[in-house]
This record gives structure tokens, sequence and C-alpha cells, in this order.
């Protein structure tokens, strides 16, 4: 069960439209290493954790991705607000625009749609809690390409917030993994079939 | 800090969102450090903090979650009425 909170997890306020900005930022709400996955791999892998751990850290940063995602699709939205039809053409925007207008849709920066191959849910838990340090890592790289390709001050403030919080989830499944691997051997679990 | 009573709605919403930052981040390092007495008490410490301050933010500009709405039966459903997240605005 979840409960909808009225804000964003970090304040977004974008005066300035800019479509060329919204079409790489979209990436990170359906593109290879964006929220969308994030969100989607944590809450899906927590059922096959063997460890309470394990199970807290994926319920607990799963749902702070939901926000994550809200927060890309708000950036998103506030970049293509108010758009002319010259920007929309001049700034490569026009192939989004034709499918979708200015709805928010999860697809990637090079347009290919969201798609759950994106993430595992492998029923591992240590092969699990691997690729989700790993994912981190894709998503903060990801944050650092956006930041080389914006100026505005008003969308560099959240996606700096978003970067630095995957460094967070970053060192929680790390201390998480480590904790896994220390009491594999007290717990009478089977990993594997 | 300033009495929330005597905050601007953007003062009074900054500062939830601040305490609420504090309380997200604590839950996530007591996740994996269940034993830290110092994480828990500046937890508990937030966590008290936030509610008062949505209870305040509800009473006086509508609710941010729904169960920090005025004990009150309202006049009129302001969870819709309200702004949503994405707005921009307050």
């Amino acid at each position: 069960m979840w409960n909808y909170e009225k804000r964003l997890q970090f304040p977004i306020n974008i005066k300035k439209p800019d479509a060329r900005a919204a079409q790489v930022i979209i990436s990170q709400y359906g593109g290879p290493d964006g929220e969308m996955g994030a969100s989607m791999r944590y809450l899906s892998q927590r059922f096959a954790m063997t460890n309470r751990i394990a199970m807290g850290t994926l319920t607990d940063i799963g749902t702070e991705e939901l926000g994550h995602l809200e927060m890309v699709a708000t950036i998103v939205h506030q970049l293509t607000r108010n758009l002319s039809m010259e920007e929309i053409e001049k700034s490569g925007f026009a192939p989004y625009y034709v499918d979708h207008t200015v709805g928010i849709w999860p697809q990637a920066a090079g347009g290919i749609p969201f798609n759950a191959c994106e993430f595992q849910s492998k029923g591992d838990p240590i092969t699990d809690l691997f690729e989700d340090m790993a994912a981190e890592q894709k998503a903060r790289t990801t944050y650092d390409n956006i930041l080389r390709l914006i100026d505005d001050p008003d969308v560099i403030a959240p996606i700096k917030f978003l970067r630095a919080r995957e460094i967070v989830h970053f060192q929680r499944f790390g201390e998480t993994k480590r904790e896994m691997s220390s009491n594999i051997r007290n717990v009478n679990i089977q990993i594997s079939a | 800090m300033k009495n929330p009573r005597s905050c601007s709605q953007a003062e009074l919403f900054s500062m939830i969102n601040q305490v609420s930052f504090a309380v997200n981040d604590m839950t996530l390092y007591l996740d994996t450090h269940p034993d830290d007495d110092d994480a828990m008490a500046y937890f508990c410490e937030n966590m008290a903090l936030r509610k008062e301050l949505l209870k305040e933010y509800a009473a006086r500009f509508g609710p941010l979650t729904l169960d920090s709405d005025s004990e009150n039966c309202r006049q009129c459903w302001d969870w819709v009425m309200q702004p949503w997240p994405w707005e921009g605005v307050c």
C-alpha cells in the first residue's frame, strides 16, 4: 500500500521552456537507466529477498524512486509548457510531439520505448543487489551527462539533487549486500534451487 | 526555528520539504544501521516536527497528505482544489 504526498521530494519551478533539454531528460523517465526501471526493479526484487534489511532498503529506496519518477516527469512537463510551434520544430522535439503532443510518456532520449528488459529480478539476493549497485552508478552517470547538456539553474538544481541521491542509494545497497553476505551462512534459507 | 504559525505558505512548505528529507534520508540510513541511537533520535525529532508542520499546513492551506487534514470536517474537498506538485506553484 502507498500513500500519496502532494509535494515533490525537491522543489521544481522552471520558468523557461526548453524542448531540447526535455528531449534528453525524458531518458531518466523511461530510458535504460531511468527512474521507471529503478522503481520497478527494487519494488519487484524485494519479494525474493531472504533478509529483512534487504526487504527494507528495496521497499524504501523503491518508494523514493517513485518520487524521482514524478520529479523527472515534472521537469519535462515544465520544460515543454507554453512552447511555440516554431520552438518545437527547431529544437528537434517534433518526433516526440507528433506521437504524444506534450504528454509524458516513458521513452529513452533516442525514442526507444520503456521496456521491462531494462532491469532484472533474478530471484537471487546477491545477484540482484549487485545489479542494484550498478544501476545506481549508471543512473548517476546519466545525470552527469545531462548536467553537461543543460544550462538553466532551475533545471540544474533538481538534477543535481537526483544525482546525489543515486550516490546515497549506492551506499545503502552496498551496506545491504555486505549484511547479506556476512549472514548468509547463519540463515537457514535456500537461495537457489 | 521560526514559529510555524507565523510562517507564510512558501516558508511552511519549504520547512516541510526540509524535515521530510531528513526523515526520508534517515529512514534509508536506519534500514542498514538499525542500532544507531543517535540516528534514531534524529529521526524521531524530525518525524515529530514533520507531523506538526503537516497539520499546520493542512489547517491553513489544505492537506499535503490525506491523513494530515484537519480533524474538523471540511466544507470543500481541498485535496483536489489545491495545486498539484508538477504545476510549479507551492
